[in-house]
């Protein structure tokens, strides 16, 4: 299941319906991510992240994030998947994206999160706007992204 | 019709998120409609070339330039996503 949406989530509450859905797990991955206070370790103090704006594309968003989940069950035997991404506007240290992946063993539901958060980096329409001092950028993106995607290939 | 959607820094270029376009001939792949666009004034035609790399979805997914386009398509400019 997939979700797009400007309120926090919690969670144990997904791990705990993960564990629920997916009655035969030997293993449940769960990964958070958080906005972050500096965008990089080079960053100077006047560069602190202030606030952080998620555009996206209504629709599509949503579309891109359930292809990439089946994309993921096609790969991995996996008895339940959950996404949540967030938009609008976010501050330093809110949690901004929930991947959950249930499995048998460890190694798919490892690979399937990771594979998960890959593609929704780089194939799902957000776009990130950060806020600092009085400057306000979009982000651009990363070919460090693009490249962790090549691991995947066929 | 053809529906367009300009999304984050192109949007802002721009200074608009939508418009529509009567579909043509002369429009009839998504190169053709990015220089038809680009010869609609010199505000759009600055926007797109000077904001990089520019992906295109039609009907919500990302397609070549190459992509041939048919009435009442949804196409969308965007730059490359930053998600996650």
């Amino acid at each position: 299941m997939i979700s797009v949406q400007n309120e926090d989530f919690d969670p144990g509450e997904e791990y705990s319906k993960l564990r629920e859905d997916a009655v035969d797990a030997g293993g449940i991955v769960s990964f958070t991510g958080l906005v972050r206070e500096f965008y990089d370790s080079n960053s100077s103090e006047d560069e602190k992240v202030q606030s952080l704006f998620l555009e996206h594309y209504p629709g599509m968003t949503e579309k891109c994030l359930e292809q990439i989940c089946d994309d993921a069950r096609q790969r991995w035997p996996l008895l339940s998947v959950r996404v949540i991404h967030r938009v609008g506007e976010l501050a330093p240290g809110d949690q901004i994206v929930f991947v959950g992946t249930a499995s048998a063993h460890r190694q798919a539901a490892f690979d399937a999160a990771r594979f998960i958060m890959d593609y929704l980096k780089s194939k799902a329409p957000f776009w990130k706007k950060q806020k600092s001092g009085d400057s306000s950028e979009w982000v651009a993106s990363r070919d460090s992204d693009e490249t962790a995607l090549e691991e995947w290939q066929d | 019709m053809l529906n367009i959607h300009y999304f984050a820094s192109i949007r802002e270029r721009l200074n608009k998120e939508t418009e529509e376009i009567e579909f043509s001939q002369s429009v009839s792949t998504v190169d053709e409609l990015i220089t038809h666009l680009q010869n609609i004034d010199s505000a759009t035609e600055a926007a797109f070339s000077s904001a990089g790399k520019i992906l295109v979805a039609v009907n919500q997914t990302v397609v070549n330039r190459d992509h041939v386009l048919t009435d009442n398509d949804e196409i969308a400019f965007f730059p490359p996503m930053t998600g996650g």
